[in-house]
């Protein structure tokens, strides 16, 4: 049988959030909460991640939506469903960014090390994808933590990354459990978005 | 796993690969000029290859809980007791398939759209046409074990907007779809057979296929109405199709 083509893609737009997170734009009494407003990470193990997402001209982008998924602390990625019972770690956030600031917050917990290819293990990282008004499609890309120096040296998928670009995906850590990143759609220092 | 993977794999993929690449050229190009908005969020530099891994097939598992039994009624579920939304009222539905054409169960899809006039319930929206008050616009649901699924709507409105000096969207209702894996994450937009705006659709033109195009206008389904009610519209969406049954991120096989 011939192969169906995949639907095309086409923009979010810059209303997203009433379908995404109604409540986050003022929809109440639809949904009981937000879906993927907590990624059920609590206690000291609670990291938060923090940044901006900037266009080409040096503008946040305020109408933006991240969707973060990521193993849990010990690399494992066969996680608690995501329900209306919240507490138990899903690996799956959905954050909108504040509509003033362009400002974005991840709670969650530092992902584990995941199998790369060929036995390999992957250095922690968190995998985020970008949709706002004007991104026609998707965005898809990787945050890694610059305490994890060693296993960002050895991480495959990093390796894939020309040398000089490497820095666009690794968060500063910026006080103890606080790291921070600015993606940068288009520009200097343009973050480096994947194909997989 | 790598070994069956070699196996499944085939001329379109790179080793390793469970998904087949996505054909970025039946997708719009991240940079449109024709759609402003493009213009500075496009990335210039190339998106860079990398194998699936376990991270990129794995993705989050929504459980039935999740859903209220209005949740696909937008007719009803933001109305005040006794009230339905003002429009024409219609009945969207269709499957999620994936490339090989398997419906995909267990997919959550969320839509949100424009009111009868075509205006959002949002705080940056500005447009003069007036809000409902019995209408919210967000729906979602989780497709049955064929990929089938269906909502209760009005048909939205089209409306102007700050592109070109004259731009207006056509009806159109936006669709979020997760499948099984990070990989086949999809967002896109409905449009509605017949409908004259969308060949002028500057947001629509950035698909450059007339066939991808057509892929996104939903067909009069005169066979799915419910007379004296609703009429209905069939929309089927198609995700990436993994070459092997994904189960617990292991290949099962081909």
């Amino acid at each position: 049988m011939a192969r169906k083509k995949e639907s095309p893609s086409q923009t979010a737009g810059p209303y997203v959030h009433i379908g995404l997170t109604p409540n986050f734009t003022g929809i109440r009494g639809v949904y009981a909460s937000d879906l993927g407003k907590e990624t059920g990470a609590a206690g000291s193990d609670a990291i938060t991640l923090t940044g901006t997402v900037y266009d080409g001209a040096g503008e946040a982008v305020r109408d933006c939506l991240i969707e973060f998924s990521q193993s849990d602390g010990k690399g494992s990625t066969k996680l608690s469903k995501v329900g209306r019972k919240t507490g138990k770690f899903t690996g799956f956030a959905r954050v909108p960014v504040n509509l003033k600031t362009g400002e974005f917050r991840l709670k969650t917990v530092k992902p584990g090390m995941v199998a790369g290819p060929g036995g390999s293990l992957q250095a922690p990282h968190v995998t985020a994808w970008i949709v706002a008004r004007g991104v026609n499609i998707g965005l898809h890309t990787r945050i890694y933590f610059a305490d994890e120096a060693d296993a960002n040296a050895a991480d495959p998928v990093l390796s894939l990354v020309p040398k000089s670009r490497r820095k666009t995906l690794i968060a500063e850590k910026v006080a103890k459990n606080r790291y921070r990143i600015d993606i940068r759609l288009q520009g200097e220092d343009e973050t480096v978005f994947f194909d997989a | 796993m790598a070994k069956e993977t070699r196996r499944a794999q085939t001329a379109t993929a790179k080793p390793g690969a469970v998904f087949p690449l996505r054909d970025r050229k039946w997708h719009p190009k991240a940079y449109d000029p024709g759609y402003r908005s493009s213009i500075l969020r496009s990335p210039k530099k190339k998106l860079v290859m990398i194998p699936q891994t376990a991270s990129e097939l794995a993705g989050p598992v929504f459980g039935h809980d999740l859903i209220g039994n209005k949740d696909n009624d937008l007719i009803t579920n933001f109305a005040r007791s006794g009230k339905s939304a003002i429009g024409e009222r219609i009945i969207v539905h269709g499957r999620v398939l994936d490339e090989q054409g398997r419906g995909v169960p267990d997919c959550l899809v969320e839509i949100w759209q424009a009111n009868a006039g075509g205006r959002y319930r949002h705080v940056n929206e500005s447009y003069i046409a007036p809000l409902d008050p019995d209408f919210g616009g967000c729906g979602r649901t989780l497709t049955a074990s064929d990929g089938s699924y269906r909502f209760a709507t009005i048909r939205p409105g089209p409306y102007p907007w700050p592109n070109g000096p004259n731009d207006w969207r056509p009806a159109h209702i936006h669709f979020s779809l997760f499948g099984q894996a990070f990989t086949q994450r999809l967002i896109t937009q409905m449009y509605f057979e017949g409908d004259p705006l969308i060949p002028r659709c500057p947001i629509v033109r950035t698909i450059k296929d007339p066939k991808a195009i057509q892929q996104l206008v939903a067909k009069l389904d005169m066979d799915g109405t419910k007379p004296m009610d609703s009429l209905a519209y069939r929309f089927d969406i198609v995700l990436r199709g993994a070459r092997s049954t994904l189960f617990e991120n292991r290949l099962e096989g081909n």
